[in-house]
């Protein structure tokens, strides 16, 4: 296998910075690093190759990013999660709002949109919600708005629909065809799917809930930190962020601007502007 | 155990393993001379969709604490850190951990090769990497990156592992310093223990 330093790394986000406007100088270097050994080995290149590449053909960029981010996800991640979302979270916006707005920034393929469009649907409230979803890659943001699994990762999303005690099975939302589990398309009726680039991209509406989760993850802690105050200002005073289990925002300087609402699933509300 | 030169240069340990390590594990940390002061980094394959149970069932008979540590956090001499369910679990230069969720790895995530690889980039020959039972092949490449970058390498003997796979896909594939029984191991960390006072 070949390796990769860190100067050729550097290489790399510089050439994709100043050509493309994509910033990956502040990803965390070591999943980083997997992420372009993985493009090399799969596109048969080498550093010299892969910058020449970048250079002289324009729309293999697209190819870059789609392979670049990490688009592991699945439906109800941590139905406990979606429980405490479900019975407590979404209670308590609606307390103050019939109608309010969630982001799920970095959304993948769309599988935790999904999850949040019938979690909403059984609650009653599907047609009271506007829901944003976006990402870096328009690759998989065509993936996510076709919102078609295929049916070997339908095993896993079932188990975990399970796991939150819906109120149907998840078969009663798609239709198998082809190997494909195809999703009804009315759930996303409310969604506007996006591309939008946590880094570089500005603050464009404001959110009464933000999902980021197991994103962040693939930043340095400075870069945490920047995008930390960019949810900050997305968020209404008392909206709500989420992150990933094992992610906390506790070194970040916006932290104190938010408190713990559930340390398990990683909750936290803001609470000062 | 006098054939092992052992010094007080290294900087940490990293231990690798999956089916049947558990109670190799248990043993290990059970006991782990009282201030041990390496932290020990551990990538045990477990079931991806179960949170709870695991840390808190090793903490119950370890020495010291163990914990699942954060994204980012810092490493701590002494410390005990398993890789948390379904996430794989990186060393950063920095002396940090980052974890991430990209795609299984030997149909594994945590993968032992990950957090194996990361270790010897971070920690060369300054490193000691242990592996023990488990049915499959993942962690022989990590063993080989650690026995590569001069780190030193110890397998569980396979005689005496439940599933033997693991450490022979790591004798296949690159040098081990010191085959052992866990007991062999237990005494491993008292002798290295010494080494500090």
């Amino acid at each position: 296998m070949q390796d990769i330093d860190i100067a050729d790394l550097k290489r790399i986000t510089e050439l994709v910075y100043q050509k493309y406007n994509y910033d990956f100088r502040n990803y965390a270097m070591s999943s980083f690093k997997r992420r372009m050994l993985r493009i090399m080995e799969l596109k048969k290149l080498t550093v010299d190759t892969l910058l020449k590449k970048l250079t002289d053909t324009p729309n293999f960029i697209y190819e870059f990013l789609d392979e670049l981010t990490v688009n592991v996800t699945e439906m109800f991640r941590d139905p406990s999660f979606w429980r405490v979302m479900r019975e407590e979270i979404i209670p308590s916006i609606l307390l103050n709002h019939k109608n309010f707005k969630i982001w799920h920034a970095g959304c993948s393929s769309g599988e935790e949109v999904l999850s949040m469009a019938i979690m909403l649907k059984e609650m009653g409230i599907h047609q009271d919600v506007t829901l944003f979803a976006t990402d870096l890659d328009i690759n998989i943001l065509e993936r996510a708005r076709a919102a078609t699994y295929h049916v070997k990762n339908m095993e896993l999303n079932e188990k975990n629909y399970i796991r939150f005690q819906g109120n149907a099975t998840l078969k009663d939302y798609y239709k198998e065809e082809n190997g494909y589990a195809v999703f009804n398309k009315d759930l996303l009726m409310n969604v506007t799917f996006r591309k939008h680039d946590l880094v570089l991209g500005e603050v464009f509406n404001k959110f009464d809930l933000v999902l980021c989760r197991n994103v962040m993850i693939y930043f340095n802690q400075s870069l945490q930190n920047e995008v930390l105050k960019k949810f900050h200002e997305s968020l209404f005073k008392y909206g709500y962020l989420c992150i990933g289990s094992k992610e906390s925002l506790i070194w970040c300087d916006y932290a104190s601007r938010f408190i713990v609402v559930n340390n398990e699933e990683k909750i936290y509300k803001k609470i000062k502007d | 155990m006098s054939a092992i030169k052992l010094n007080n240069s290294y900087k940490a340990v990293v231990i690798g393993g999956s089916a049947g390590s558990f109670q190799g594990v248990i043993k290990i940390l059970s006991q782990l001379p009282k201030g041990f002061p390496l932290p020990i980094i551990m990538a045990l394959h477990r079931l991806k969709h179960v949170r709870h149970g695991f840390v808190e069932a090793l903490s119950i008979k370890s020495v010291v604490q163990v914990t699942e540590p954060y994204d980012k956090e810092a490493i701590k001499k002494g410390g005990v850190y398993l890789a948390p369910a379904n996430y794989h679990m990186s060393i950063e230069l920095g002396n940090y951990f980052a974890l991430s969720t990209e795609e299984m790895v030997n149909n594994s995530r945590p993968a032992i090769d990950i957090t194996l690889g990361t270790c010897a980039y971070v920690y060369k020959e300054k490193l000691i990497g242990i592996l023990l039972s488990g049915a499959n092949r993942d962690g022989a490449l990590g063993m080989k990156n650690i026995h590569d970058k001069g780190g030193l390498t110890i397998v569980q003997d396979p005689a005496e592992c439940m599933i033997e796979t693991m450490p022979k896909a790591a004798l296949a594939v690159t040098e081990i310093d010191h085959v052992m029984k866990v007991d062999q191991i237990v005494d491993f960390f008292k002798e290295l223990d010494k080494q500090y006072r």
